[in-house]
């Protein structure tokens, strides 16, 4: 666990590496090409931005989630999670049917496919402890590991709420124009993941 | 492409319909409810904030000065070898690691070319249809322990050029 937190915290250095890379070869960079005045004016005026783009984010991502947290008050997403089974027991076929690790995987991937972020990490990181159970502990990942992973980088989210709300505050003329196009690469890449998995599930028997 | 916007516009009214009669045929009070929600949903943002101002603040500078040009330019190869223009391929790449700082590149994107361009409309898509596979693989895998991480790096990346790919035939349709 320790070394989790490792890294976690190593991705997070990086950040800060990335962002302070990002300033000062931008200060830099402003100083050769003699454009001091726009830098020194993009560093009030991006704070500014952020701020106004928090105000049109925050009535967006509040009503959002007011809605979510009807879904889930009324057991919609739970019964969503249960839903899941038959697909579950499909791409994990090695896992007992009744282990608790088919749960946490469900909730996890309900919670992608409704964009609900901060639901979704709890439970990803539990069935990643349960599956390290199923796995024996062992240093290697099991094929349910890479495909439970696989699966969830491939993005679930079906509708993009955030960027729906970055596109208003933008001055898009219709925010919402990307949802059908967005629901089809994302169901598109998140094929080509399960054909992916299923492939390499195959060879890894065969061995 | 009249088809695709009428379908899109659909979806969030039907959903958020279904959501409210599921809720009410379950005697949930949601009122109640979406106000516990909203509350929720502006702490999340309120959370954000400081994220959003350090690196657009980044973006910005690296913008003004030329510099992000600069490194477009450089990538110009990239993009013309993938059919992209080339200010999606740091979005792409910086996407793998991060999504704050992928949303940063996101916004200069809108902010210089429009969300409605071709340019805005294929980074909407494209940063809707992928994930931080370097970011999700290391705080998964680290969590266990497992260092053997076997073929999971490889069905990430596939997943994203297909990703990549259904975006920039997504978006040429739309335009």
């Amino acid at each position: 666990m320790l070394e989790g937190i490792g890294l976690v915290k190593k991705v997070f250095t990086m950040l800060n590496y990335l962002w302070a890379g990002m300033i000062i070869i931008g200060v830099v960079f402003g100083i050769f090409t003699g454009k001091t005045s726009e830098v020194s004016e993009s560093f009030l005026s991006s704070s500014k931005e952020a701020i106004s783009l928090c105000i049109t984010m925050a009535g967006v991502v509040a009503m959002w989630s007011g809605i979510m947290e009807i879904a889930k008050e009324s057991g919609l997403t739970n019964a969503l999670s249960r839903k899941m089974k038959p697909l579950i027991g499909f791409l994990f076929p090695n896992i007992p049917k009744d282990d608790i690790a088919n749960e946490y995987i469900a909730t996890n991937m309900m919670a992608n496919i409704l964009g609900l972020g901060w639901a979704a990490t709890p439970s990803g990181l539990l069935a990643m402890k349960e599956l390290n159970r199923l796995n024996g502990g062992k240093e290697t990942a099991s094929n349910e590991m890479c495909i439970f992973l696989v699966i969830n980088i491939s993005s679930l989210q079906l509708i993009p709420i955030n960027i729906i709300a970055y596109r208003m505050q933008y001055g898009s003329a219709n925010p919402a124009e990307i949802i059908a196009p967005a629901i089809v690469a994302t169901l598109a890449s998140t094929f080509v993941a399960v054909i992916f998995c299923l492939i390499m599930r195959k060879r890894g028997m065969a061995k | 492409m009249k088809l695709i916007m009428e379908v899109s516009n659909l979806i969030i009214p039907l959903f958020i319909l279904y959501i409210l009669l599921f809720g009410m045929t379950k005697k949930v009070k949601v009122y109640d409810a979406f106000i516990k929600g909203a509350k929720d949903g502006l702490l999340i943002v309120y959370n954000l904030a400081p994220t959003l101002i350090g690196l657009l603040v980044g973006t910005g500078v690296l913008r003004e000065s030329g510099a992000l040009n600069g490194l477009a330019n450089l990538l110009t190869p990239f993009g013309e070898f993938f059919k992209v223009p080339k200010e999606i391929i740091p979005l792409m790449v910086v996407k793998l690691f991060s999504g704050s700082a992928a949303t940063g590149l996101l916004l200069d994107i809108y902010h210089t070319f429009g969300p409605d361009s071709y340019i805005g409309t294929l980074a909407s898509i494209l940063m809707s249809c992928t994930e931080t596979v370097l970011y999700c693989m290391s705080v998964y895998f680290m969590s266990v322990n497992v260092s053997k991480t076997r073929w999971t790096l490889a069905g990430g990346l596939l997943s994203t050029l297909a990703g990549l790919i259904m975006s920039v035939v997504l978006a040429t349709v739309m335009q």
